[in-house]
């Protein structure tokens, strides 16, 4: 749900990044971080576990500049992708104006992809969300690992809906940009939709 | 769709800004926010421009979430307030009308019960505005975004 302030004239959007575990989601975020300039972005939060796994949500407050007067503003997170965190992930969906569903394409994965992309489905649907109506992108991260399964059979399975999809390496930074890019501009063309 | 935007006019949000400065005179706080449940800041009084207040809009929503959570997993319909106490700065949390977050965060120069006691009434009027607020949003508006081309939204991202 985005947030429309004529006082400050700003727009808030929240993009969500979905995905299984270790599937790169709280890279993607890092990496947005690490290569956006300083003015543009605010501070990183990261609830993790000590072992660095996402334990509540990983949050950047992005700003993307002007339109019509209006500050622009995306509020990034990402949900724990462990199978036991459900209850948390519900909670961030709340109010989410746009879902990037992020695949990682190793085919041990595969099983962890379909669950979880199926648990996204449902957990939008117990908030009132229909996935087919959101703006939403997949990406299929990991491209630079040895198992992978091909692209076409990654789409065959987690985008029967030809969603804009982008092949990503989130550690090197391949595709992540492109992904948010394509993402944010759906929620803005959905925003002039008065959505 | 089910959940439609949040839209706030600056009179909703000048009235909000009022109240908040006069609970934080009135409570001898520190720094009062009042933020969206979805984590944005509506307004923000005191000592809140040395804060990060994007930051901490986003962690208290989240809290209040999971707090909401927890709730239900006990079949109580909601905790309405919270209060984190430290040794120097305490915060005390309050859900409005199920759609807003009042913080207030202060210090030795002010009491607990001090604050709970101005909050319930700063709660009441911020109720009021957010009747307000909701009544607007039934009322169809201008959309000022109708107009966005296609050009304006590939501008923002020629860097």
């Amino acid at each position: 749900m985005s947030f429309i302030n004529y006082s400050s004239r700003e727009i808030n959007c929240k993009l969500v990044y979905y995905g299984p575990g270790l599937c790169g989601k709280t890279t993607n975020l890092q990496y947005i971080y690490n290569k956006t300039k300083p003015d543009a972005k605010g501070k990183m939060i990261s609830l993790a576990t000590e072992t660095e796994r996402t334990l509540f949500f990983d949050f950047l407050p992005l700003s993307l500049g002007e339109i019509r007067g209006f500050r622009t503003r995306f509020h990034l997170y990402t949900v724990p992708g462990q199978v036991f965190y459900d209850a948390s992930r519900k909670l961030i969906l709340k109010g989410v104006d746009g879902v990037c569903f992020v695949a990682d394409s190793q085919m041990e994965r595969m099983e962890a992809n379909i669950e979880s992309l199926e648990n996204l489905r449902d957990n939008l649907t117990e908030q009132g969300y229909d996935l087919d109506k959101l703006p939403y992108v997949v990406q299929y991260n990991k491209r630079d690992l040895p198992s992978v399964v091909p692209v076409e059979e990654l789409a065959d399975v987690l985008n029967p809906t030809k969603v804009p999809e982008f092949e990503a390496v989130a550690t090197t930074g391949i595709g992540v940009f492109d992904t948010l890019k394509a993402l944010a501009k759906q929620v803005l063309t959905e925003l002039r939709k008065g959505g | 769709m089910l959940t439609p935007q949040l839209v706030m006019y600056e009179d909703e949000v000048r009235r909000i800004q009022a109240v908040a400065d006069r609970l934080q005179q009135d409570s001898r706080s520190r720094a009062i926010l009042v933020v969206d449940k979805n984590g944005q800041l509506v307004a923000a009084s005191g000592s809140a421009s040395e804060l990060d207040t994007t930051s901490l809009s986003s962690l208290v929503a989240g809290n209040v979430a999971a707090t909401g959570g927890i709730a239900k997993l006990m079949e109580e319909e909601e905790f309405t307030g919270q209060f984190h106490e430290g040794k120097g700065l305490s915060i005390h949390i309050t859900l409005i009308g199920r759609r807003m977050i009042l913080v207030v965060l202060f210090d030795k120069n002010t009491t607990h019960g001090l604050v709970r006691l101005r909050v319930k009434k700063a709660s009441v009027e911020l109720e009021s505005i957010l009747e307000d607020v909701a009544k607007k949003a039934q009322t169809p508006q201008q959309n000022v975004f109708a107009e966005i081309t296609d050009a304006d939204i590939d501008n923002l991202f020629n860097d």
